[in-house]
């Protein structure tokens, strides 16, 4: 057998490819033409001259971001009842989310698991922006809207979160109180809850960490906060302003990342 | 015995208290600023309103013609979703390969990167951080001023963002990858498109595509979401129909919105499994 010794100029044949990734290929690509076909997408009026004109001066507008003294000091108080919402927010979830919990970890049964555990996953499912749309109709606009808003979503994320915690812990120590005659929920209270209050206490910090990303946003349907300014300056083509309270937004969020980073750092350690 | 010595006091309650007494003094000024006034839910006028709205959330609105507008909606979301991923990854994929430092020839060796490739990069990656940091919701309302009310917003407004936040993340899971194969290839004279093929993709792959795919699920929920600033899909029917109170019909909707993020966490769960 003659070996090659010559150096390969051409890139190696790929390694064969089973018929299902094909499959999974063709489909995905299925998808991405359809989507693009079934669009109204209007390229031609995007991509003409006029359009790119308009568009720019649109964004020129923004250029030098409103910074009156009066409106900084309006924009703080958005900020802070950006802040604010999102605090209360995730506070309820976790008052509601405990017995919630208890229930979705099967301590009342195992119907009453099964029931919350679905009545959590809608709560979940629907994002805090659908439920400040839904709750505006109750709540009329303003930031209690979002607050409750906030407080739904999370209280099924926490939910669902707080049930598995207390669901992993060791059974040990509860069994053992009840066994010497401890009543159940000081068992609970004494063997359980002090192993799973840690988890939940850092599940609930990291929901507020999205909450307050969240509220920043809520206010574009009316529900208080910096998204109320945006939407408000921005329907009246402030554009200035709406750039000072976008600045504002991206501020909050990179403080709150830096925050994060920061806790996380000194946790570790 | 008495009933004290089965009842131990807290041992702990006047931390407690004190603990719980500074709580409370924290929460009033954020519950003032929040408005938090919830008996407003239970006034006369307000109760009126949302009862009218809640008697008909609970007949969902079945009517045939409403039901075929609700699919069409439900796959106008899907298609944003997928067409602004699409875009998405044309600008996310060259952007990653400039950003990542793991092609780098000049950084063979000397562990020096050329000064110009490493202003090139930097800027990059400032370019991408705004495109991600700033929120796709904003974003598609900045769109709809400029493109109007539709589905280009919201596609445009998810390839935006999503392209900062891909990028980004495809950089990092190359650059997290086993560095030895490429700088064996790139050291050997091999050029860097056949080092990224060879070298890092083959360790990377299975990790970016199950990313992706958790990115697309994302994009499902923001373009649901995006609607309500007037970006096309399911979100604005809801928004319109929640204006109009029409309870049935938001009833309805916010199913088909579950059943559709439940889908889409479902597909994506399939596609990781099969491809991780």
């Amino acid at each position: 057998m003659k070996t090659d010794t010559t150096p390969r100029t051409t890139i190696p044949a790929p390694p064969p490819r089973q018929a299902g990734t094909w499959l999974i290929l063709g489909g995905l690509l299925a998808l991405i033409v359809a989507s693009f076909a079934s669009l109204p997408l209007q390229w031609s009026a995007f991509f003409t001259r006029e359009a790119i004109d308009s568009a720019s001066e649109f964004l020129a507008g923004f250029a030098p971001p409103d910074t009156a003294p009066a409106f900084l000091a309006k924009t703080l108080v958005a900020f802070w009842e950006t802040l604010a919402m999102s605090a209360i927010g995730t506070i309820l979830a976790a008052l509601v989310a405990m017995p919630l919990a208890l229930a979705g970890a099967g301590r009342l049964g195992r119907a009453a698991r099964a029931v919350t555990r679905l009545v959590l996953n809608v709560l979940r499912s629907i994002p805090e922006l659908v439920w400040a749309a839904v709750l505006l109709v109750l709540a009329g606009l303003g930031p209690l809207a979002g607050t409750l808003a906030l407080a739904a979503h999370t209280a099924g994320v926490l939910g669902r979160l707080f049930a598995d915690a207390l669901e992993n812990i060791e059974p040990h120590a509860e069994q053992s109180l009840r066994t010497n005659g401890a009543r159940p929920l000081a068992a609970f209270l004494y063997a359980t809850l002090p192993q799973a209050l840690p988890q939940m206490l850092s599940y609930t910090l990291y929901r507020w960490e999205n909450n307050i990303r969240a509220a920043a946003v809520l206010g574009v349907v009316g529900a208080g906060g910096l998204g109320q300014m945006l939407k408000y300056h921005l329907s009246l083509f402030q554009m200035p302003s709406a750039a000072t309270v976008v600045i504002a937004m991206l501020v909050l969020v990179a403080l709150v990342d830096a925050a994060s980073y920061a806790l996380r750092r000194a946790l570790m350690r | 015995m008495t009933s004290n010595a089965i009842l131990h006091p807290d041992p702990a309650w006047r931390a407690r208290l004190t603990g719980a007494a500074v709580f409370v003094l924290l929460l009033y000024p954020l519950l003032v600023a929040a408005e938090f006034r919830p008996w407003l839910l239970f006034d006369a006028q307000s109760l009126r309103a949302a009862g009218g709205f809640l008697r008909d959330f609970l007949t969902p609105e079945t009517d045939p013609a409403f039901l075929a507008m609700v699919l069409r909606e439900t796959w106008q979301t899907v298609a944003i979703a997928t067409a602004g991923l699409t875009l998405a990854l044309i600008v996310a994929i060259p952007a990653t390969f400039v950003i990542s430092e793991r092609l780098s020839i000049s950084r063979l060796g000397t562990g020096h990167i050329r000064p110009l490739a490493g202003i090139v990069r930097q800027v990059l990656r400032w370019i991408l951080m705004v495109l991600r940091s700033v929120p796709e919701l904003v974003w598609a309302l900045l769109f709809v001023r400029i493109v109007g009310l539709g589905p280009t917003a919201g596609v445009l407004a998810i390839a935006l963002s999503y392209s900062g936040m891909l990028a980004k993340v495809y950089a990092e899971i190359l650059e997290s990858s086993d560095a030895h194969a490429t700088d064996v290839l790139l050291a050997n004279g091999s050029g860097r498109l056949p080092a990224l093929l060879y070298g890092a993709l083959p360790d990377a792959s299975a990790e970016l595509v199950s990313y992706t795919v958790y990115r697309w699920e994302c994009a499902i929920r923001g373009s649901a979401v995006m609607g309500f600033v007037g970006a096309g899909g399911l979100g604005q029917r809801l928004d319109e129909s929640t204006k109009m109170m029409a309870g049935g019909e938001v009833a309805t909707m916010l199913i088909m919105f579950v059943l559709l993020v439940a889908g889409a966490d479902l597909v994506s769960k399939l596609l990781r499994r099969r491809i991780g």
